[in-house]
């Protein structure tokens, strides 16, 4: 049937969709999240799927309740909001707890603002910094590390990896740690952490694809590692004793994650590059001061959000230039 | 990154181009219409006093309507033939108004009707090669439509030093300039010579997206002979045809914001309307014919063909194999900037490069979600505007923000909703924003008008009544003067 009702153009369209930007931002997550559940064993895997079966679950209903269609519910934005949370939560967290963060999430940090697209907040942060204020206990137990062994002639599982409550232990971060772990072994992701964040290596490979498949723009990632490591090597050649130095800073904790993955979050983002210069540095930097000087060992968490209520400012402000003037658009 | 750094402008995208469906076959011109309507109403609403009545028998090139200024370029008859009526029929407006036309029945003969003897047509001078493309009735042929030669007077007066031929072409599906450079290349060379001479440009450059290798090998052997006419690829971005974006590429100008390419120095003109000033100036020809693109997988036979000016969608349609059922959309032009052919019945008017026939398969029609904020937008917007932004205030009726975020200067080029990952109408918000703000302007003008004349209607009425007092005061002077005749007037008054 021939359409000739008028209507602007372009009758072209690229096959491109947001459904399908979020389920490959999940698919480059998952060796991160398989590396994790390979080193904390079964636990992680349950924090995973609880995660995001109850972020898909609570926003199905919420549309339910708002009277939206439904089945927006599968369009791969609340499974990337509870796969992010679970990979930033302690292996070991409670069920309970992770099933609640990941409610909060959709509810308090993506619902309330109107739904995709609409929220100002990172919603897997705010859950994130709203379980770690409410329960430091839970939310700062590190499991160790306890893979299994697949070298010799029988795979050994140990002990460890198949309970759900883990062996904890400090992770760099926290200063408590005595024996430090090697850079190797950290960006390899060896050491300690949270679920999903340890192996830097896996999600910069993630990070590699998002960039060549242009889903994210290499401004954010950019600025973030500078915005980090540029201070911590001024700081730990100044004072090496009491700062860590720039590389121990980028591949522990959640920065690697954060820089490909948090901050690039597209609805929370600034959209010009200048922005998006700018957001990335600011929050680089923001992780640096929170874990040198702050109460808490990790910091990308809170920066996030410092710099996501920045965001809409950043994009009124820093509109990039209209072609044909040195300035951006204004009313003439 | 380094494809980033490599890029002539900011922006810009890479649709699929769909061109090797036509750009292989050279141009057909066995078509021939069975009737022609000629529209006596311009796109902005100019009119043309028609010259023929009802019953007339025109030949092909004969001057049938005429305009009141350079500005409304004059109309030739197409065809020889019979004017069968001046009747209300569709123009080529979407809205489907109809207005007056004149409609032609025409005849198997193909020759024009009047022939002119020739002369060295390179020893004309500027005013009689002006002359003769306001004879030709010839407008820019890129899309745009507007008469050529107001165009080469203002480049004259403004002192241009570079005349820009466009042969961008970088809508999809398009290559009717494409085969009118393999084919023609002689003849736009020497239509860029005219050009020069007309407008006093002392240099041309014609740029060329690099997608069309057979076009700049023609146009690059024939323009050798000629030092000032520079011949040179341009890298295949959409909208690397844009006059402004073009302009940049070739010369490094920047067009200010909200100007126009006179202020650079720049005359831009199109590959086709090269063409048509040579036909006009060497045999006096007036522009009554042009080449387009039928294209788009809904037609049978895809191809470029020659097409007498006025000849309805219905018939060049039948005359490339028809469409197929799967077709969902016909359009005036290309993809990005294209317009929807709201019924078959429509004539092609001088500015149609190309019809199209789509099917779902291509214009990929999808629900519209929400927008994710991805900035994808951002990116390809070759102006430099955020739509995304744009596009939200617009969907609230907030104006006067949509146009503090530019949408004055968006081009309508569709490159943000093209990338669109949440496929939003943006192209449909910003031309409902400009024609919203658009009507504003022109309301607030009408009304600062009205009161400017109200305001003139009291004082005028101040300035009589003061007069009257005068004049009055005057008269019981003269009374007091001659006191006696007054009185009796008085009483007689009584």
């Amino acid at each position: 049937m021939i359409d000739f009702e008028p209507k602007a153009g372009p009758f072209a369209h690229t096959s491109n969709t947001s459904s399908r930007i979020m389920y490959t931002v999940v698919l480059t997550l998952l060796p991160a999240a398989l590396m994790g559940i390979y080193q904390f064993g079964l636990a992680s895997l349950q924090t995973i799927l609880v995660c995001s079966v109850i972020a898909i679950v609570t926003e199905y209903l919420c549309l339910k309740l708002m009277g939206r269609a439904a089945n927006a519910c599968m369009d791969g934005s609340a499974l990337l909001t509870g796969l992010l949370l679970a990979m930033s939560l302690p292996a070991t967290v409670p069920m309970w707890l992770a099933g609640f963060g990941s409610a909060f999430a959709i509810i308090v940090g993506k619902q309330i603002y109107g739904g995709l697209g609409q929220n100002l907040f990172n919603p897997a942060m705010l859950a994130r910094v709203m379980l770690l204020i409410c329960f430091p206990v839970e939310m700062t137990n590190w499991a160790v590390p306890t893979p299994i062994d697949f070298s010799g002639n029988q795979v050994a599982v140990p002990q460890g990896w198949l309970q759900f409550d883990g062996v904890t232990a400090a992770t760099p971060l926290s200063g408590l740690s005595h024996e430090p772990v090697s850079i190797v072994a950290q960006f390899l992701g060896l050491g300690g952490g949270s679920l999903g964040e340890t192996s830097a290596l896996l999600i910069l490979l993630g990070g590699a694809v998002l960039l060549y498949r242009r889903i994210i723009h290499w401004a954010i990632p950019l600025s973030f590692v500078l915005g980090l490591c540029v201070p911590a090597a001024i700081a730990s050649l100044i004072a090496p004793e009491s700062f860590s130095s720039p590389l121990v800073q980028l591949f522990s904790g959640g920065a690697m994650l954060g820089a490909f993955y948090i901050a690039t979050d597209l609805v929370t983002s600034p959209t010009s590059v200048r922005g998006q210069l700018i957001y990335g540095g600011a929050c680089g930097a923001l992780i640096w001061l929170i874990r040198s000087f702050g109460n808490y060992p990790e910091g990308v968490a809170f920066a996030v959000l410092i710099v996501n209520a920045a965001s809409p400012l950043i994009d009124h402000y820093l509109r990039p230039s209209v072609f044909g003037s040195k300035s951006m658009a204004r009313k003439s | 990154m380094l494809n980033l750094l490599s890029r002539p402008f900011r922006g810009g995208i890479h649709p699929e181009s769909y061109k090797t469906l036509t750009n292989g076959s050279g141009i057909d011109r066995f078509f021939w219409p069975r009737n022609v309507f000629l529209s006596l109403q311009l796109r902005n609403g100019a009119t043309l006093t028609p010259l023929v009545k009802a019953g007339d028998s025109v030949t092909r090139g004969q001057l049938i309507a005429s305009g009141r200024n350079d500005m409304v370029a004059p109309l030739h008859a197409p065809v020889n033939g019979i004017v069968t009526g001046i009747t209300p029929h569709f123009s080529s407006h979407p809205s489907k108004v109809k207005c007056d036309t004149i409609i032609i029945r025409a005849n198997s003969d193909r020759r024009w009707g009047e022939t002119h003897p020739q002369q060295n047509y390179l020893a004309l001078s500027s005013e009689q090669i002006i002359e003769r493309v306001r004879e030709a009735g010839i407008v820019g042929l890129g899309g745009a439509g507007f008469p050529t030669v107001v165009k080469l007077q203002f480049a004259r007066k403004g002192g241009a030093h570079t005349l820009v031929i466009n042969g961008g072409e970088c809508e999809p599906y398009l290559t009717c300039d494409d085969v009118a450079m393999q084919e023609y290349a002689p003849e736009i060379i020497a239509g860029v010579k005219l050009l020069m001479i007309a407008s006093g440009t002392k240099k041309a450059i014609i740029g060329v997206e690099d997608n069309k290798p057979n076009a700049l090998a023609q146009l690059t052997s024939a323009a050798s002979e000629d030092d000032a006419i520079e011949v040179r690829a341009a890298p295949s971005i959409y909208p690397m045809g844009s006059e402004r974006h073009l302009i940049k590429f070739l010369t490094g100008a920047e067009v200010p914001t909200g100007g126009h390419a006179g202020m650079v120095g720049v005359l831009v003109h199109n590959i086709a309307t090269a063409r048509a000033v040579y036909q006009a100036t060497r045999f006096r020809r007036p522009l009554v014919s042009r080449v387009i693109t039928v294209s788009g997988k809904g037609i049978g036979a895809p191809r470029n063909v020659e097409v007498p000016v006025g000849t309805p969608v219905n018939e060049v349609i039948e005359y490339c194999g028809g469409v197929k059922e799967s077709t969902s959309r016909l359009l005036f032009g290309g993809p990005m900037m294209g317009q929807v052919i709201s019924s078959p019945y429509i004539p092609i008017d001088k500015t149609v490069g190309g019809i199209l026939a789509l099917t779902d398969d291509e214009v990929k029609t999808r629900e519209q979600t929400e927008c994710i904020r991805c900035g994808q937008c951002v990116r390809a917007c070759p102006m430099g505007l955020m739509p995304f932004q744009m596009a939200a205030y617009a969907r609230l009726s907030d104006f006067s923000k949509t146009e503090e975020l530019g949408v004055n200067h968006c081009l309508s080029c569709g490159a943000c909703s093209y990338v669109c990952p949440a496929s939003l109408p943006l192209v449909q918000y910003f031309q409902f924003a400009k024609g919203s703000i658009n009507a504003n302007r022109l309301k607030a003008q009408r009304s600062a008008t009205a009161r400017a004349l109200n305001e003139e209607r009291v004082q005028r009425l101040e300035r009589e009544a003061a007069a009257k007092a005068a004049a009055k005061a005057a008269k019981a002077a003269a009374r007091k003067a001659r006191p006696a005749r007054g009185k009796v007037k008085e009483t007689e008054n009584d």
